[in-house]
């Protein structure tokens, strides 16, 4: 039942807590590429790749009471936090998941910057161009992020670490 | 000789249309693009997939919608010229992307997309770029114009005044199929003063603004397409025959992959089964090879595939009750043992069914950038967000009602012979009543 809220609520298990939507999307968005069988259909947005699947499952985990949802006012923004309830808890305790091992991809994925995870996202969606071609449409499909060369080449590394970290 | 990309047909073509009276072609280009095979094929995709089943006038398809979201850009384009940061260059480049924007999609696309694992939108690409007719046309315009309208329908053409034409909060998407549903199922939700959103438009450098004076016909199109989506896109019949069709596919694939021998090979469904779909098999599959699949299915030895088939053809629908999957959690696991012991297979007759299963985007004002949210141009040449200064469009883009429904075959249950299993089934289901 509801396989695909269940791996989200594993995902929210191990990253214990996730701050701000946008984030969040990127976070799953990577781990997709990354192989993780999350089926959130993902488009491209004015800010990168955006799933409004998973905008409304994350709604309904909400409202079943499975995940936590806090807002905080900020200066002229609100940003969110997510964490599994303990009724979430439950729930994953009676229908188990067939999902790899999350917790070191999560933790590192949970330690970067929205900004700097929207730029991972943007550069795997066009990932089967070649290097060089990547990059161009960096610039073209986000001028005004304005990444520096340095930040896209942490960003290439980060995706080769990500990658390398075992599943089991 | 005048350039192809120029080229206007020696009259006005038109086509006559229910929901915008006309659709006006000038371009050979246009003209050209309609008449390709791939384009025709849209004829045989409905545009509400299994909605027919509710709304028995939706039969209306993807080739419909497509020529409405053209005719709406071709008048946006109209009231644009003259106006700042329109760049009069990327006409037939908008027109192009408006008509060709759904080109990938399949027979019930959803159903399809969930099972198989497919995108139509990577169709759509495949389409665009690949050995079509639609390319060549694309390319006779000029070496590379094929990439460039895929590049709008993919949303990562740089310039993003074109795109948010095609695709973003207000489209012409949206515009053309909330009104062209409505017209079609027969409800009166999802109308709106298109006219006047037309006329409230602006160009700005990346995105369509409204002028706020504009804005009350704006809350009405926000509000149509929140009834249009409880009322019609997630109406709980149609999704029952959403549920059934999911299942046959479910089922079919599943007995290929066991071996089993049909009596009507699926060669049309062979590469789906594998996940491994090339262009030329995705466009031959269209909704009438499905039906006729599924007709022929209905006499299949498998006893689910048969049954199922049976019901989607003759609408024999699953009912439903509302399910709390928190607070009935423990319900459902004593109503899939007990469907296992009646016999009844619950991976194919009991089904939880969610609101997030079909995703529509309702308004969302992009708190946290998710999405670009619709702008209002002030007097003042500021641009506000729409739900900052509506209080009705706040009020539906707060906090999302959710649904969950739980389906199963109440003939099947009524037949039962066990009367003890019977009664303890019915006692979980009906506690709160059946629909």
């Amino acid at each position: 039942m509801m396989t695909n809220h269940a791996k989200l609520m594993q995902f929210f298990s191990v990253a214990k807590s996730v701050t701000g939507r946008k984030k969040l999307q990127k976070m799953i968005y990577i781990l997709q590429k990354c192989n993780v069988p999350f089926e959130e259909k993902y488009q491209f947005h004015f800010y990168g790749p955006y799933s409004e699947e998973l905008t409304l499952r994350v709604e309904e985990l909400c409202n079943l009471g499975f995940i936590q949802e806090e807002k905080e006012e900020k200066k002229s923004f609100h940003q969110y936090h997510y964490q599994l309830t303990e009724d979430g808890k439950t729930f994953l305790h009676q229908f188990s998941t067939d999902m790899p091992d999350l917790t070191d991809r999560v933790d590192l994925l949970n330690q970067q910057s929205s900004r700097f995870l929207e730029l991972v996202s943007t550069m795997l969606y066009f990932e089967n161009l070649p290097k060089q071609a990547v990059e161009e449409k960096i610039h073209t499909v986000k001028p005004k992020q304005n990444y520096s060369g340095e930040e896209i080449a942490e960003a290439w590394e980060f995706i080769q670490t990500l990658r390398g970290i075992p599943s089991a | 000789m005048m350039e192809y990309k120029l080229k206007q047909l020696d009259e006005e073509k038109v086509f006559k249309d229910p929901v915008h009276r006309y659709i006006h072609v000038k371009d050979q280009v246009i003209w050209d693009l309609i008449a390709t095979p791939e384009f025709q094929r849209l004829r045989r995709i409905k545009q509400l997939g299994t909605s027919y089943l509710t709304f028995h006038g939706a039969e209306h398809s993807r080739f419909n919608h497509s020529l409405g979201v053209y005719e709406i850009v071709r008048r946006i384009i109209f009231n644009f010229q003259n106006r700042k940061h329109w760049n009069p260059d990327e006409r037939l480049l908008c027109l192009c992307a408006a008509l060709l924007h759904d080109l990938g999609h399949g027979p019930f696309s959803h159903s399809f997309e969930k099972v198989f694992k497919l995108d139509h939108e990577y169709f759509t690409r495949e389409i665009i770029l690949g050995d079509t007719a639609i390319n060549r046309i694309l390319e006779h315009v000029e070496k590379g114009f094929s990439q460039k309208v895929a590049d709008v329908i993919a949303k990562t053409y740089p310039d993003k005044l074109v795109v948010s034409l095609i695709s973003s909060q207000i489209d012409a998407d949206r515009m053309d199929y909330l009104q062209r549903d409505a017209y079609f199922t027969g409800v009166s939700y999802g109308h709106f003063d298109m006219e006047r959103i037309l006329r409230v438009m602006r160009p700005t450098e990346d995105q369509v603004v409204i002028k706020s004076t504009g804005m009350h016909a704006v809350e009405d199109y926000i509000m149509s397409r929140y009834q249009m989506y409880w009322q019609v896109y997630f109406h709980p019949v149609t999704r029952s025959a959403e549920v059934i069709l999911s299942k046959i596919l479910h089922r079919a694939k599943y007995l290929y992959e066991s071996g089993y021998t049909f009596e009507l090979k699926p060669i049309h469904f062979l590469s789906f089964f594998k996940e491994d779909v090339q262009l030329e098999e995705y466009l031959k599959l269209d909704e009438g090879i499905v039906s006729y699949y599924f007709q022929l299915w209905q006499d299949e030895k498998d006893p689910i595939l048969s049954d199922l088939c049976e019901r989607f053809m003759n609408r024999r629908l699953f009912k439903y009750i509302e399910f709390n999957p928190n607070l009935e959690m423990n319900e459902w696991m004593d109503l899939y043992q007990l469907f296992q012991e009646a016999g009844i297979d619950p991976d194919y007759y009991l089904v939880v069914d969610s609101s997030s299963d079909l995703p529509y985007d309702f308004y969302r004002p992009g708190e946290e950038e998710e999405r670009l949210p619709i702008h209002l141009l002030m007097p003042s040449g500021e641009l506000k967000e729409l739900s900052r200064n509506s209080d009705i469009v706040e009020a539906i883009s707060g906090k999302k009602r959710t649904d969950h429904k739980l389906y199963f075959p109440k003939d099947r249950l009524d037949k039962l012979t066990d009367q003890h299993l019977k009664r303890k089934i019915e006692a979980i289901l009906y506690k709160r009543g059946e629909k």
